[in-house]
């Protein structure tokens, strides 16, 4: 089961959804001015995109090609609706502070993009890891941006002090800017590390 | 000074490729770098006859930089004097308290900044440059004379990191690191750098009950519906001639415009700075605040009354345009590139500083914002070159083959 493990551990690191191939910007960009929104959100999207990689490949060989897209964005709809209505029964308030953002998932192009690039294509086992991998190497990226917009921004990380009470918040890192540039960071030492990156 | 180099290349084995310590090479070549003239130069004919280097420009510059930099000494102490009423308080007394506020500022500028940018050539093996003297510089003379220390160094760092190291380094940055500093800590912690409230130290112990003078800009964009922004700006004391003269409070070198102008005149003479683009931008400026005239005053706040000559002199405009918009590595590099540049930094300024209540001064994001922009109005200028060539040369073909 060696593909298993690379389906699982590739988008990780090497294909990243968010650091490599720059998708789902906007949410990661939205939500991650505290870890607790960021956890939630991260949360909802492996719940989004894992059912719909094992729905859509279960239906693969029933959906004609030519409406497939339409098939592909129903079954997102109706999950996120499904996890934007639960998020709603259970935690009211941060549903209230994700706002929009749980419904966006819809447009969430990784979502989409998995469906397309591989749950239309594969048994539904391998696209159910295809999605947990994908929804990981997403949440990772969400809660380290996460991470540093909270305890710079306030000096907090999941709501507990990490800083000392006088410390004197980033206003920057709260701002939407400041998640560009902890993202620019993290993919900067992420290239170096890895050293795996296209110069062109 | 021959005792000097002398010193210098007995070492000079330890640091070159073998020696004991080879990874420190670029601290010994900026030594010798900096003090003398670099040891490769070419030998044989061709000779360029006016070797205009990057060490000459950017020493010029440091050069230009200096009558600002005294006077936004002197001003900070004759500031610090009059706020804190310090009785019979004279020149000297001005200029040692002065020196006694900025140069912390501008040391930690230099020392923080230059350990990133040295621990940068050592990773990266480049050579250590004048450029950064420069940033180190100008970087703290766009600060608030009260800004905290701790700020000015983590500004500085991200501005050298973020504003230019991870580009590449020198040359290859397409923001000026000192703005981006600036920009860093101006969105980061607005309310020691906002500029709403005049920037005076006052001593701790002899806190000033309701020490809350505005800056020129703050008490122009604050004037209420109906009245004259020159009455207001004269009732709080800053009548056209004083801020020109400069003794009010504001960012360190940025109040007086006499000490820009003679900067502006060495960098215009030595051909390091664009006059284009000073040119440009006053243009622009004058334009912008113009037309901003012409709208109805019942309709619009009282700030686009104000006339042109007004927003000359207030704020950072002038050192903005003629220190941190000619900076060689982001500006527009073609002349008429420059001219464009220029002026849509002086329409910006004014844009920003008269219709956006949230943004006392305009000056720097226009300088950014037009950063960007400066490949892409290079790149249609050089198109339009090309065309226009392209154009010439069909038509000679054309008279060629006709006759």
């Amino acid at each position: 089961m060696a593909t298993a493990k690379k389906i699982i551990s590739d988008p990780l690191s090497d294909n990243n959804p968010i650091t490599i191939q720059v998708l789902g910007i906007c949410s990661a960009l939205a939500v991650t001015v505290q870890m607790e929104t960021a956890f939630v959100m991260a949360c909802a999207l492996t719940a989004v995109l894992t059912s719909s990689n094992v729905i859509i490949s279960l239906l693969r060989n029933h959906i004609p090609s030519r409406i497939r897209m339409i098939v592909e964005v129903s079954v997102i709809a109706s999950l996120v609706v499904i996890v934007d209505q639960v998020l709603r029964a259970y935690l009211f308030e941060l549903s209230r502070q994700l706002s929009i953002f749980v419904g966006l998932i819809i447009t969430n192009c990784i979502v989409m993009g998995r469906a397309e690039a591989f749950a239309i294509q594969n048994p539904p086992g391998k696209s159910f890891m295809d999605g947990l991998g994908n929804s990981l190497g997403y949440s990772v990226i969400l809660l380290l941006v996460a991470s540093g917009r909270e305890i710079l921004g306030s000096g907090t990380w999941y709501g507990l002090n990490v800083l000392p009470q006088n410390y004197l918040g980033n206003g920057l890192a709260v701002l939407a800017p400041g998640a560009f540039l902890i993202l620019g960071v993290i993919i900067w030492v992420q290239r170096t590390v890895t050293n795996n990156f296209k110069d062109d | 000074m021959k005792f000097l180099l002398k010193r210098l290349h007995k070492n000079r084995h330890l640091y070159e490729p073998g020696g004991k310590l080879e990874a420190l090479f670029p601290l010994y070549e900026a030594q010798e770098t900096f003090l003398f003239t670099p040891p490769h130069q070419a030998k044989g004919a061709p000779h360029v006859r006016d070797g205009l280097d990057l060490k000459r420009a950017m020493m010029t510059v440091i050069f230009a930089l200096i009558p600002p930099t005294l006077w936004g000494i002197y001003n900070a102490g004759l500031q610090y004097n009059v706020v804190n009423q310090i009785e019979n308080a004279s020149t000297m007394t001005h200029w040692i308290q002065g020196a006694m506020i900025v140069m912390p500022i501008i040391l930690v500028s230099y020392i923080v900044g230059g350990i990133i940018e040295v621990a940068f050539c050592i990773i990266r093996k480049h050579e250590v440059n004048e450029g950064f003297l420069v940033t180190g510089l100008l970087f703290p003379l766009t600060l608030p004379p009260t800004i905290p220390l701790w700020q000015v160094a983590v500004g500085i760092a991200f501005g050298i990191l973020i504003g230019k190291e991870i580009f590449g380094g020198t040359g290859f940055n397409v923001l000026n690191p000192a703005l981006t500093a600036r920009a860093f800590l101006f969105f980061a912690y607005p309310a020691q750098i906002s500029g709403d409230a005049v920037w005076t130290v006052v001593k701790a112990d002899n806190v000033i009950d309701g020490f809350t003078g505005a800056t020129p800009l703050a008490v122009a964009a604050a004037t209420p519906a109906g009245a004259s922004v020159i009455d207001a700006l004269n009732e709080a004391g800053f009548s056209w001639s004083t801020m020109f003269g400069g003794a009010i409070g504001g960012s360190i070198a940025e109040t007086s415009v006499i000490p820009i102008l003679l900067g502006a005149a060495l960098l215009i003479a030595m051909g390091i700075g664009a006059w284009r683009i000073m040119a440009g931008g006053v243009i622009g400026l004058t334009i912008a605040a113009s037309l901003m005239n012409l709208l109805p005053a019942d309709n619009f706040s009282p700030f686009t009354q104000l006339p042109f000559y007004y927003h000359m002199v207030m704020g950072s405009f002038l050192f903005g345009i003629v220190y941190m918009a000619t900076d060689p590595v982001s500006a527009a590099a073609t002349n008429t590139g420059k001219w464009i540049y220029g002026i849509l930094i002086g329409v910006l300024a004014i844009i920003i500083r008269v219709g956006n209540p949230a943004f006392p001064e305009g000056v720097m994001l226009a300088i950014l914002f037009m950063n960007v922009m400066a490949p892409m109005i290079d790149h249609y200028v050089v198109q339009g070159h090309v065309r226009k060539r392209r154009a010439d040369i069909e038509a000679r073909r054309l008279s060629y083959a006709k006759g």
